[in-house]
């Protein structure tokens, strides 16, 4: 189990939860699983091929996965894992 | 009793000195011993050696461990002819410092061989007083002052992120704050922008943020831009300024921003807010990741989190805003590490900090290409509803 960090944009499909654990080797089973768990997050996080948006980041214990391995890097248990969405709001 | 040439005579038998040529050769052409100038404010004020440490012959013993920490650094004391650079490098022995001279000649002789000396910034005695808690800082002394008083700093947005950033950086001394922002206060923004007032209502506020800086602190201009940033406006506006803090309220602004801060090479410390979490990082050019880096990017407008219905907690601004000031001070005073390579993130429901690391994309369709060659991007403002 992953300590998966739920940004507050999309904490409506958590019943407002910050920290959901869910199962996952790697990031593309993570994220399978974490729609599994709460339909209709996946579709805000990875696009229609599978692939992570633009304007999001994945971090697997503090490091983006772009610079790893992308949707196989793997996850190990307790691993935190951060979605971090772009936000603009300054006012 | 003895007199005080014969003590002199003592002192000096019992310290090494060095010629103003050898001086000049270690500590200022290869940046060896840290060179110190023990005299008094006034004589410093006249010129003082470049890259000297500035402690006054009275304050010596007090200060010396906060400028030179090791007791085995070498070190150079000067004074204006010799003579009181003498008696200091026998108190810095005394200290424990085990390799100290002391100029022969002093300043005196270092200005008639016709070397290189610089002019400190004057502050006014107003100034050292409303700036003493910095000036006693080590990292900052009235030298930091100095680089804050001559630094020139954009606030983007006199809104949530701009109220508490620009309110830090005048009464930090920053000499010119230019602030970005088309609008006017609202009763809505109260509940955060705390650059503004009940009695402000209507007024733009570039006007307000100027009214409320200046009586903080009337030694810093304040330079108002009642404008949005666009491809057209947004070059000429950044030119003048040396660090930029984004505190805007829209993903084409930040984007734009970006774009144009690479093409000039200038620090951008970025932030941003939504309801109880802030992200803060810094951007400086050639040396680490960009905001494309780390959102290549912005999203399209079903995606974006629906601004009408965002909300914030007003102290979260504050908060991060604040975050914003301290790191555009450090890039100015050139002080401690910069966030620049890290992503901070604050949960205030949580009261958690995370730092995630941000690594600079080689293949960044922005920043890795030459700086003039970017072209800048009016996205369409797609969310213009301010929170």
């Amino acid at each position: 189990m992953a300590t998966v960090h739920i940004p507050p944009a999309l904490r409506k499909y958590t019943q407002g939860k910050e920290e959901v654990s869910v199962d996952g080797g790697n990031v593309r089973d993570l994220l399978g699983n974490l729609e599994s768990n709460y339909p209709g997050i996946g579709e805000r996080i990875v696009d229609d091929s599978g692939a992570v948006r633009r304007f999001v980041n994945v971090f697997v214990a503090d490091e983006d996965i772009r610079f790893m391995d992308n949707l196989d890097t793997s996850v190990k248990d307790g691993d935190e894992v951060s979605i971090v969405p772009a936000i603009a709001g300054g006012r | 009793m003895a007199t005080f040439s014969e003590v002199l005579a003592r002192v000096k038998s019992e310290i090494r000195e060095v010629s103003v040529d050898e001086t000049k050769q270690q500590a200022v052409d290869t940046s060896g011993p840290v060179l110190i100038d023990v005299r008094e404010r006034d004589e410093f004020e006249q010129g003082y050696i470049p890259g000297a440490q500035w402690i006054p012959r009275g304050f010596l013993e007090l200060k010396v461990e906060d400028a030179v920490s090791d007791r085995d650094q070498e070190v150079i004391v000067y004074c204006a002819g010799g003579t009181r650079s003498a008696l200091a490098a026998k108190a810095l022995a005394e200290l424990g410092y085990t390799r100290v001279s002391s100029m022969a000649g002093g300043f005196r002789a270092w200005k008639n061989a016709g070397f290189p000396f610089e002019r400190p910034r004057v502050m006014s005695a107003d100034q050292i007083k409303r700036y003493s808690r910095h000036i006693m800082l080590p990292e900052v002394g009235e030298a930091g002052q100095g680089k804050l008083l001559d630094a020139k700093v954009l606030c983007l947005g006199a809104g949530g992120l701009g109220s508490p950033s620009s309110l830090y950086l005048a009464a930090a001394g920053v000499g010119t704050i230019g602030m970005v922002d088309d609008d006017v206060v609202d009763e809505s923004n109260l509940q955060r922008q705390v650059i503004h007032n009940t009695e402000r209502l209507g007024m733009p506020k570039v006007e307000s943020a100027r009214m409320t800086l200046q009586a903080l602190n009337p030694d810093v201009e304040i330079v108002p831009h009642r404008t949005r940033l666009t491809s057209e406006n947004i070059l000429d506006i950044l030119e003048g300024y040396d660090v930029i803090v984004d505190g805007a309220d829209n993903f084409p602004t930040r984007y734009l921003l970006n774009d144009a801060a690479l093409k000039l090479g200038k620090p951008v410390v970025h932030a941003s807010i939504y309801r109880f979490e802030g992200q803060v990082t810094a951007f400086l050019p050639d040396q680490g990741p960009c905001y494309r880096c780390l959102y290549p990017d912005p999203p399209p407008p079903g995606m974006a989190p629906s601004c009408q219905d965002a909300g914030v907690l007003g102290v979260l601004p504050g908060i991060v805003g604040s975050l914003q000031a301290a790191e555009a001070l450090k890039i100015i005073l050139g002080i401690g590490d910069s966030l620049s390579g890290r992503l901070l993130v604050y949960d205030a429901l949580r009261t958690k900090f995370r730092t995630l690391k941000l690594r600079k994309d080689p293949d960044c369709r922005v920043c890795s290409k030459p700086h003039d060659s970017i072209e800048l991007i009016d996205y369409e403002a797609f969310c213009s509803i301010g929170g």
